[in-house]
């Protein structure tokens, strides 16, 4: 038995589903046996860790702060040990600008773009350069801000008049973004624990041409199928991508990386979360199931991960 | 069995209503605005600090030395008669005579709505409503597979001439409205009033086309200038006007009080509805209205609230002038507790919450007022629950950072950045007559 504290909710846009995971997961430890200090993260998170006390942290924070290495830093000046990856991993990943470029670096392939900060636009007139993006990336674009988790503020621009209004929005998240080429194809998440691939999962929006943020928490507006009914070869090949992509940005633990698979069965990586969502309509649990692991053992594996971790002392 | 397998074992047996019934990645949003921190004008709350906690004790004890057993035990479905006599005078306040019999007592406003939708409403049915229309309604209608056809607004309420449009069209499609869903005073979200030409209108329409109207009016004792107009329940003597009233905006939400005045045939079956969701409304509330109402100065609260929030208005509508950049507009209540305020149409205003949150200040964004994508570029802004410097700050905050966006759209589409000058192609501008004219509407 550990004494685990459970940090979840917090500033960001995702709080909401930060607060379902987190539930999740202090049930989760409850049933394995373990005392449970929940922890809205706020302004007395210090307060509150050194109140509680916990031999480790479980992260169920998504976005802002708990996925961007913010509350991982706290913990390490702390001393406290913690689920999931490390700050430098978090920073890389948050990142998607980063994330991209070291993934081409790596040749491992991300759909072309292209990346701006607010202040490109006003002090440097990078609006004079969008028609020759527009040009190389060809519509529909696809606009959305480098480091919002979920998929608050991405935009699909038909025509160049749709671009200045999606930049606006994507702004509105952070202050960087960027243009990607649309991928017309299949939705695929792969996650990762322990070093391991789990089956692929994909995501078959109902309806809707496009996979929103709202559908992503909903039953019944994006179905699931897990595993994937892939073409031959494929499903192996996105497994082994996703992990190299996990190793590269130095993920520990668990982390979950979309790709998209397109029509002429090309494989390319969007994104990596680093602390993906683990409500009841979540993926990551969704593969770990299919892998004949429930949440209960997914909980209890992720914390034996973050114990390892420590250094005997 | 894990959590998951067992959740999609339930969504066989959901009932197909349930598909319409969703969260939405907005209102996920507004759970950060109940963070200390956020300055929300997001919110429909009244400032229940205003009441006076000696007369809720009184009260309190009154009940607990004369009635502990009757406010301890079940009531009639159709409310206690003391409590319609309550009803009766706030009814009277408000220019319209009340028999107890014309009315049934209900768990706040919402639950008329829920009832006259559960009342009324086959799968497919047609509901007409204003555009925006109160977001709250719209889950109602929807769960009862309703389908909702919003009705533009100006200054002065619903255009009743599109409404007129709307129903031929309807027709020609051989389709039937079953109601006209209308907060005519002071709407929830939009702040504006319909105007009496258009009540009589209104009222005219339903009696040639037999049609039902429910007439919401939660904010009509909330007048902080101009002439009182007679409700559509007034003018029509409730013949196809149903009228919903409560308790919520002139003494407290939390009591859960409000009520459904009906012709005879619709109210006997709301009543049975009614039975069937919860037998009565909490008798303990009902005694306390009562208790309240004996002390004889109801009036003198609703008085004390609506000197309070006229200033938190007139608070925020300079804020607004002050803060808010020249392609914005917005609208001027003479009551009640919302501004809607409308931005470029380049701007969505669930992105711009994003941003807005980043400096702790929230609105609602516009879209959950419509279900036809309309409203994006719109807000709501509450001024009854915070007070003045909260509102000059907030308005401040949101002000700057659409003043933001408009300049970077300026600079992204290289129509310049000056917002004193916005070129006429970007956006358009409310004349200053206009603004005028809207004022003095």
């Amino acid at each position: 038995m550990r004494r685990v504290a459970v940090l979840k909710g917090g500033r960001s846009l995702e709080r909401q589903v930060s607060l379902r995971s987190g539930a999740r997961v202090e049930d989760a430890l409850g049933r394995l046996g373990h005392e449970v200090a929940p922890i809205d993260v706020g302004l007395d998170l210090i307060h509150q860790l050194r109140d509680a006390s916990p031999e480790v942290a479980f992260i169920a924070m998504h976005g802002r702060d708990g996925e961007d290495g913010t509350v991982q830093e706290l913990l390490e000046i702390l001393d406290i040990p913690y689920t999931g990856s490390g700050v430098l991993a978090c920073v890389r990943s948050m990142d998607k600008v980063l994330a991209k470029h070291l993934m081409l670096e790596a040749g491992i392939p991300t759909p072309e773009f292209f990346a701006f900060n607010e202040t490109a636009f006003r002090e440097l007139g990078a609006a004079e350069a969008l028609g020759a993006i527009e040009e190389r990336l060809e519509f529909p674009i696809v606009v959305k801000p480098s480091s919002q988790g979920s998929a608050l503020g991405i935009k699909f621009a038909r025509s160049a008049a749709d671009v200045p209004a999606a930049l606006v929005a994507a702004f509105s998240y952070d202050s960087k973004v960027l243009l990607e080429r649309y991928v017309d194809g299949r939705d695929l998440a792969v996650s990762i624990l322990d070093g391991k691939p789990l089956p692929v999962v994909e995501a078959v929006p109902q309806g809707d041409e496009f996979y929103d943020f709202q559908a992503r928490y909903e039953i019944g507006r994006t179905s699931f199928i897990c595993p994937a009914d892939l073409p031959d070869g494929a499903t192996e090949q996105a497994q082994e991508l996703a992990l190299r992509v996990y190793r590269m940005l130095g993920c520990h633990a668990f982390a979950r990386v979309d790709l998209m698979l397109s029509g002429s069965g090309e494989l390319t990586v969007l994104e990596a979360n680093p602390i993906p969502g683990l409500t009841e309509t979540s993926l990551l649990p969704q593969a770990a199931e299919a892998a004949g692991m429930d949440f209960d053992q997914l909980v209890g594996r992720i914390l034996e991960l973050a114990m390892a971790r420590v250094p005997a002392a | 069995m894990s959590i998951s397998r067992d959740l999609e074992r339930y969504t066989g047996l959901f009932a197909s209503r349930t598909k319409v019934m969703k969260s939405s990645a907005m209102r996920d949003m507004m759970a950060v605005t109940a963070r200390p921190e956020v300055i929300s004008l997001a919110g429909g709350l009244p400032d229940t600090s205003t009441f006076p906690p000696e007369t809720f004790a009184a009260v309190a004890s009154r009940i607990a030395a004369e009635s502990c057993a009757k406010a301890l035990q079940y009531g009639p479905t159709d409310g206690l008669d003391e409590t319609k006599d309550c009803i009766a005078e706030v009814m009277a306040a408000e220019g319209m005579p009340l028999d107890r019999e014309d009315t049934i007592v209900t768990t706040g406003g919402q639950q008329v709505i829920d009832l006259v939708a559960k009342t009324l409403i086959d799968p497919g049915d047609v509901v007409i409503a204003e555009g925006p229309t109160y977001p709250g309604a719209v889950p109602v209608f929807l769960s009862y597979q309703a389908e909702l056809v919003q009705v533009e607004m100006d200054s002065s309420g619903m255009r009743v001439d599109l409404l007129e449009e709307t129903l031929a069209r309807l027709d020609r499609e051989g389709r039937r409205p079953k109601f006209i869903y209308t907060v005519p005073t002071f709407q929830n979200p939009a702040g504006v009033t319909m105007s009496l030409s258009r009540r009589r209108r209104l009222v005219e329409i339903a009696h040639e086309r037999e049609l039902l109207v429910l007439e919401d009016n939660p904010y009509g004792l909330l007048r902080y200038e101009g002439d009182e107009l007679p409700t559509l329940y007034a003018l029509d003597r409730g013949v196809f006007v149903m009228y919903l009233g409560t308790f919520s905006k002139i003494l407290s939400p939390g009591i859960r009080l409000g009520w459904v005045a009906a012709p005879p045939p619709v109210l006997e079956k709301i009543n049975l509805g009614k039975q069937g969701a919860d037998l009565c409304t909490s008798t303990l509330s009902q005694l306390m209205v009562q208790a309240y109402f004996e002390r004889g100065n109801w009036r003198d609260y609703v008085d004390s609230l609506t000197d309070i929030y006229r200033k938190r208005r007139d608070t925020m509508l300079d804020a607004l002038a002050e803060h808010f950049p020249a392609q914005a507009e917005w609208t001027q209540p003479g009551g009640g507790l919302f501004i809607w305020a409308t931005l470029p149409e380049f701007i969505d205003t669930t992105d711009l919450l994003a941003r807005a949150l980043r400096e702790n200040v929230a609105f609602v964004p516009g879209e959950g007022a419509f279900l036809d994508g309309r409203g994006r570029n719109s807000m709501r802004l509450n001024f009854s629950g915070s007070n003045e410097e909260a509102i000059r700050e907030g308005i401040r905050r949101i002000g700057e950072v659409v003043t933001e966006q408009v300049e970077l759209y300026g600079t992204l589409t290289g129509k310049g950045t000056a917002p004193a000058a916005p070129s006429a192609e970007v956006v358009q501008m409310p004349t200053p007559a206009e603004r005028a004219r809207r004022a003095n509407s």
